[in-house]
């Protein structure tokens, strides 16, 4: 049986040498603007940078994905068209995409161009999948956020694709694609902008001995002194339903799939895919090693070794999130 | 069936989780009192639902259909797990209404029979909108969260396609999907028990910030607005840009005054401005358009 598949992200031209040498087996990355949908400031790759990145990836044979997964612009195609077209030409070995429009164009254009579906076209079932394959060739499909194992196993067993999954990083609660919290706090979308609860909309308040932090005004959070004040992504804030405070969408936890490997196995999925292209390069080489050990182990048979990511993960706090059925 | 792109109004699916009776009696009212054309049933929410109101669903299509209301199925917004799947697969072969698709599973099973594109597509762009008219859309609903700008493209692109556009003119704006049910999270449950909690709430839970300053609305495993999405200051510029039909969301208002505002502004007989400021006053929350404007879709501006 084929190992996984280690997906791994960058959000500059050092991340991706970080990922490359860390053991990554692919690194999907984006263009700095917002056809893709982690559009934040200083962050992604010029055309210059993608044609770098490719030869540093090809050179010791690690694959290179573009991510171009936001929904274009109606009336302005020409972005993201244009991505898909120097992705094909600058080598990418596959782009990853979400508007059915977009990926007709890519279909029609580039025959050659391998294609995977993003996770922001939250494909959750047989018939999708088997649309965007017929319909457009899409070779590999990105399961969105709300599959149990057991599930993906159906799934995979119903579809003659490849799947691949995220192990490891900041989870969305929300079927990905899907989702206008952002937008609704602040008129900037994941969808359209690629940014979700956006920095340039995030304040800091004083209110008496506690910090508010607020997006767009609303505030997301109250953190007392002494509790360490994350960052105000709207669905992972403390709300009031009723009359008690509570993380009601999703605490600040991050995923941490790592313990389900041979269930992810059993399942056959393909790829196994680590969030975070806005993280720095010592986050991106820490869990990217961490995870070649652990696939290494898996693949020898051998026990998974001890990997203490608690340093990194977000909150301090892991989750196995959709996978098991008590998430819900 | 209407020919679409004669203007009409849409009822759009009830999203909430009512007792069997109210919903019946809602549909009947509609049926006799409401100036809609065009009427969409169908649990899109929680497939666990809708057992509840199948017994009453042939009387109100009946009752709709009597009263020359065109009335649609619309397939689960997420279909996942095997059980919202075969859901999926029901209402796409219900055998009795046309179906407006809800996901592109739905949309892959309707290939080659009429349909229509629900607003839980993602339909961003003319490319997309062609790909849609290329299956065989009929009518394509849009996301809430799109601008003016878009909109006016797509209007255009859809009616040299021969294909209906619509937009949400009222109500509760959708704004997400989930696995878990926030309903039975805030209540201490799991979905699996989750006792049917969100049945407490006719027009969602209320989800406040911190501060107390009202923010968003739960439906179980659905997240909405709080304020109501209102585009009656609008309409004259949606009809100029070429969109031909209109939804609204029901909500646990006066759905029959709300349409009866809405048919006004379409006959040309009121002034959009004075139907959203009845429309303010029908409802128990603010009116909300930021989305069409391009800004937050918490702010309310006044149409110029």
């Amino acid at each position: 049986m084929e190992p996984f598949e280690l997906i791994c992200p960058a959000g500059n031209p050092a991340a991706l040498r970080a990922a490359v040498d860390a053991g990554a087996d692919a690194v999907y990355l984006g263009f700095r603007d917002e056809t893709n949908a982690r559009n934040f400031p200083g962050l992604n790759f010029s055309r210059e940078d993608l044609a770098g990145a490719v030869a540093y990836a090809h050179a010791r044979r690690v694959q290179v994905f573009v991510a171009i997964n936001t929904y274009p612009q109606a009336g302005n195609l020409g972005p993201w068209e244009r991505a898909v077209d120097d992705a094909a030409r600058l080598k990418a070995d596959a782009v990853i995409l979400a508007d059915v429009g977009l990926l007709a164009y890519a279909a029609r254009r580039h025959p050659d161009l391998r294609l995977h579906l993003s996770v922001q076209a939250s494909a959750a079932n047989v018939e999708a999948i088997r649309l965007y394959r017929d319909a457009f060739g899409v070779r590999r499909v990105v399961l969105p956020r709300v599959l149990t194992v057991p599930e993906i196993a159906r799934l995979n067993a119903e579809i003659d694709i490849e799947t691949e999954v995220f192990v490891f990083g900041g989870m969305c609660p929300m079927a990905e694609g899907r989702c206008s919290l952002s937008s609704y706090a602040t008129g900037l979308s994941p969808n359209r902008q690629g940014v979700c609860s956006p920095a340039s909309h995030v304040r800091y308040e004083p209110r008496g001995t506690a910090l508010a932090s607020t997006l767009g005004g609303f505030t997301i959070n109250l953190f007392e002194e002494g509790e360490q004040a994350g960052y105000p992504t709207l669905c992972k804030g403390r709300f009031l339903s009723g009359d008690r405070p509570a993380y009601l969408f999703e605490e600040p936890t991050s995923l941490n799939a790592m313990e389900l490997l041979p269930e992810l196995k059993a399942a056959k999925v393909r790829a196994l895919k680590i969030e975070g292209r806005q993280r720095g390069k010592a986050y991106i080489a820490a869990v990217v090693a961490a995870y070649r050990r652990a696939l290494d182990a898996f693949a020898k048979g051998q026990a998974l070794p001890t990997l203490n990511l608690d340093a990194v993960v977000e909150g301090g706090a892991q989750t196995t999130g959709a996978y098991k059925r008590a998430w819900r | 069936m209407t020919p679409l792109l004669t203007p009409g109004l849409t009822l759009g699916p009830v999203l909430f989780n009512w007792p069997a009776d109210r919903w019946r009696d809602f549909y009947f009212r509609m049926a006799d009192e409401a100036p809609l054309d065009t009427v969409i049933l169908g649990e899109i929410v929680c497939h666990k639902r809708a057992p509840f109101f199948a017994d009453a669903m042939e009387a109100v299509v009946a009752r709709l259909a009597a009263a020359g209301k065109e009335v649609w199925f619309a397939s689960p917004i997420l279909a996942g797990n095997d059980r919202e799947r075969a859901a999926m697969r029901d209402v796409v072969a219900n055998g009795l209404l046309p179906v407006e698709a809800n996901d592109m599973g739905a949309l892959a099973l309707l290939a080659g029979q009429p349909h229509a594109v629900g607003p839980f597509i993602n339909t961003y762009n003319e490319a997309t909108l062609s790909w849609l008219a290329g299956r065989g859309a009929m009518s394509v609903s849009l996301p809430a969260e799109l601008p003016a700008a878009s909109v006016a493209v797509l209007a255009k692109a859809g009616a040299a396609l021969g294909l209906a556009v619509e937009v949400q003119v009222f109500g509760r704006a959708p704004l997400a999907i989930s696995a878990r049910c926030y309903h039975a999270r805030a209540h201490g449950l799991h979905k699996d028990g989750c006792q049917f909690v969100c049945g407490n709430d006719p027009d969602g839970m209320p989800v406040k910030t911190l501060d107390g300053q009202s923010f968003l609305t739960v439906n179980g495993t659905q997240t909405l607005s709080h304020g109501y999405l209102c585009l009656a200051g609008e309409m004259d510029r949606l009809a100029a840009m070429g969109v031909s039909r209109f939804r609204l969301s029901p909500q646990a208002v006066d759905m029959v005054a709300v349409a009866t505002a809405f048919r006004a502004v379409l006959a040309g007989q009121r002034d959009g401005r004075d139907a959203a400021a009845e429309v303010g006053r029908l409802v128990d929350a603010p009116l909300e358009n930021g989305f069409f404007h391009n800004v937050a879709g918490t702010a309310y501006a006044a149409e110029a």
